[in-house]
């Protein structure tokens, strides 16, 4: 076994574990944290296939910003868990009957019969000047440019819905303008009273 | 020598390599943490002599010993685990901190061929390390079971957040400048002279990202994650011993490490400042033209100085309100950055500007 053959088998059964505690632990927040464990296990494999720059921008956006946000929330959430495990052996059949399900569909979406190595072959091997990230810019600013722009303008529309379902002006709230704070003088909030010593 | 020399041939290749790459990584990493251990000395020292008071004088001449004599008694003291907090996680949190401050070295440039890793995605690789150094700070408030060290994480993660984007933006504004992510490539678009670094035509992403990364390593004017006078000592108020220790270091680290990015980022990095300034028949004088000329230490005054800025910052400015951090990064820092990214783009669509001569 080549060392970059165990490289992948040890991430691909990191990533694995990771994924499986993810829905098995009993403490949220341990299981965000094996999320980000799986992300990063990902990031490793992405790195292998030579995909540098998917796999930092993976850690950049998931582990640094979405996940922090997800353990921000989780950890301030004050959940009795007993309750969400009751009904596990009930509804469990239905469970397995899905997941059977979905597997059966991912092995013969993504079998040997469409992606095996003589459908597809293994991409040549690139040199050491090879740039990941400037491929990737050059495909999407020239060929892909119309879906990267309309991708980047949904996400717009998106992060402004947001703000505006979330934004509402309360009453009771109290605000400060730094603005005017800055402006006062001294004139209008000191006053000198001269007056005798006692 | 012959004899080194061909011991080192009869050695496999591969050990060859992973010897190289740890001698390597050696040579960055212990004057960094020596430099760490100073840092904390100059710190008091220079804050000190800012307040008219001597710092430490005692251990040592002139006090010389004193983060020596910090490390040792740290070192010696109990590691208290509080009651019912979580152990793994408790002990990981340090680590968690202290790691990425120092991964992220693997990409400075300190000369032309100095790098350890000479990446081409390095700005990226910056950025999502930097982005990793929250998790040990949310993990030990989490995970010490204390409101004070919670309440500390909690603040300390929406700060990290929120100052990321900013930092994000400015450091969009240096690659569109420089035309790469490496940042040796960053540091070579620079060149010809102090009015050719990038601090001047990126202005207000320079103080954008200045500011930013006090933030982002929680110094003071932005130290409500430790908060002493509300929250004791924030997130590591539970730690104690070496591990409060690594908390410690990892602080100090990420100062050095903000300050050289700075460095490279935005005064160009080990490019002298006077080329193209003074005659070229200057630089061939046998020290004076080595001092004057691109070199290492031009690198390391960079870095020295705007660490100099952190501590100077430290020691004059009182500690934002937190409605007033978030409101400084989201509405202010934000739409500086998108606003100096358009002129930027403007420029570089006119060839405008003085980096594209």
């Amino acid at each position: 076994m080549s060392f970059e053959l165990f490289v992948f088998y040890l991430f691909a059964a990191i990533m694995l574990f990771a994924a499986f505690r993810v829905i098995t632990v009993r403490n949220p927040v341990h299981a965000a944290l094996f999320l980000v464990l799986a992300f990063a296990s990902s990031s490793a494999l992405w790195l292998l296939l030579e995909a540098e720059f998917l796999a930092i921008t993976l850690i950049l956006v998931y582990v640094g910003a979405v996940l922090v946000l997800f353990l921000f929330v989780v950890m301030m959430l004050d959940i009795n868990l007993t309750p969400l495990r009751e009904g596990f052996i009930r509804y469990l059949p239905v469970a397995v009957l899905i997941a059977i399900v979905m597997v059966a569909q991912m092995v013969m979406v993504l079998g040997p019969q469409r992606f095996g190595l003589d459908q597809m072959p293994a991409p040549p091997r690139q040199p050491a000047t090879y740039s990941n990230t400037e491929e990737l810019g050059l495909l999407l600013y020239t060929e892909y440019l119309y879906p990267f722009e309309i991708a980047a303008l949904i996400l717009l529309v998106a992060i402004i819905a947001a703000i505006a379902l979330t934004m509402r002006k309360r009453p009771e709230t109290k605000y400060q303008n730094p603005g005017e704070q800055v402006t006062v003088k001294k004139q209008e909030r000191l006053r000198i009273v001269k007056m005798d010593s006692e | 020598m012959e004899h080194i020399t061909t011991y080192w041939q009869a050695l496999p290749p591969n050990l060859q390599l992973l010897l190289f790459n740890v001698g390597k990584v050696l040579a960055v990493m212990v004057p960094l943490m020596l430099s760490v251990a100073y840092l904390t000395y100059a710190e008091r020292k220079i804050i000190g002599f800012m307040q008219v008071r001597m710092g430490p004088s005692r251990v040592g001449p002139k006090g010389l010993l004193q983060p020596i004599a910090d490390g040792v008694k740290l070192m010696f003291k109990e590691v208290i685990l509080p009651a019912n907090a979580n152990r793994f996680m408790f002990y990981l949190a340090p680590v968690l901190a202290l790691g990425p401050a120092l991964a992220a070295w693997a990409v400075i440039p300190f000369n032309e061929v100095a790098v350890i890793a000479d990446l081409d995605a390095g700005l990226l690789y910056v950025l999502a390390l930097t982005s990793m150094a929250v998790y040990g700070v949310i993990i030990a408030g989490w995970a010490s079971n204390s409101k004070y060290a919670f309440l500390g994480a909690m603040r300390s993660a929406a700060q990290i957040v929120a100052y990321e984007i900013a930092m994000g933006f400015a450091l969009v504004g240096v690659l569109m400048a420089s035309g790469s992510l490496n940042l040796g490539k960053i540091v070579l678009a620079q060149q010809g002279g102090l009015l050719n670094w990038f601090w001047l035509p990126l202005f207000p992403l320079f103080m954008v990202y200045l500011i930013s990364g006090v933030a982002e390593t929680n110094r003071a004017p932005f130290d409500v994650a430790e908060g002493e006078s509300e929250i004791v000592a924030g997130f590591h108020v539970e730690y104690s011993g070496i591990a409060f220790a690594l908390f410690f270091l990892a602080e100090y680290a990420n100062i050095i490490m903000i300050a050289a990015l700075t460095a490279v980022m935005f005064t160009g990095g080990w490019l002298s400042p006077f080329t193209g300034v003074l005659p070229a028949g200057v630089f061939q004088w046998p020290v004076i033209g080595y001092l004057l000329g691109d070199g290492v230490h031009w690198f390391l005054l960079k870095t020295a100085s705007f660490i100099f800025i952190f501590l100077w910052l430290r020691a004059t400015f009182p500690r934002y309100r937190y409605d007033q951090i978030m409101r400084l990064g989201w509405k202010v820092f934000i739409p500086v950055t998108i606003i100096w990214l358009s002129v930027e783009g403007v420029a570089a669509y006119y060839r405008i500007g003085p980096w594209f001569d």
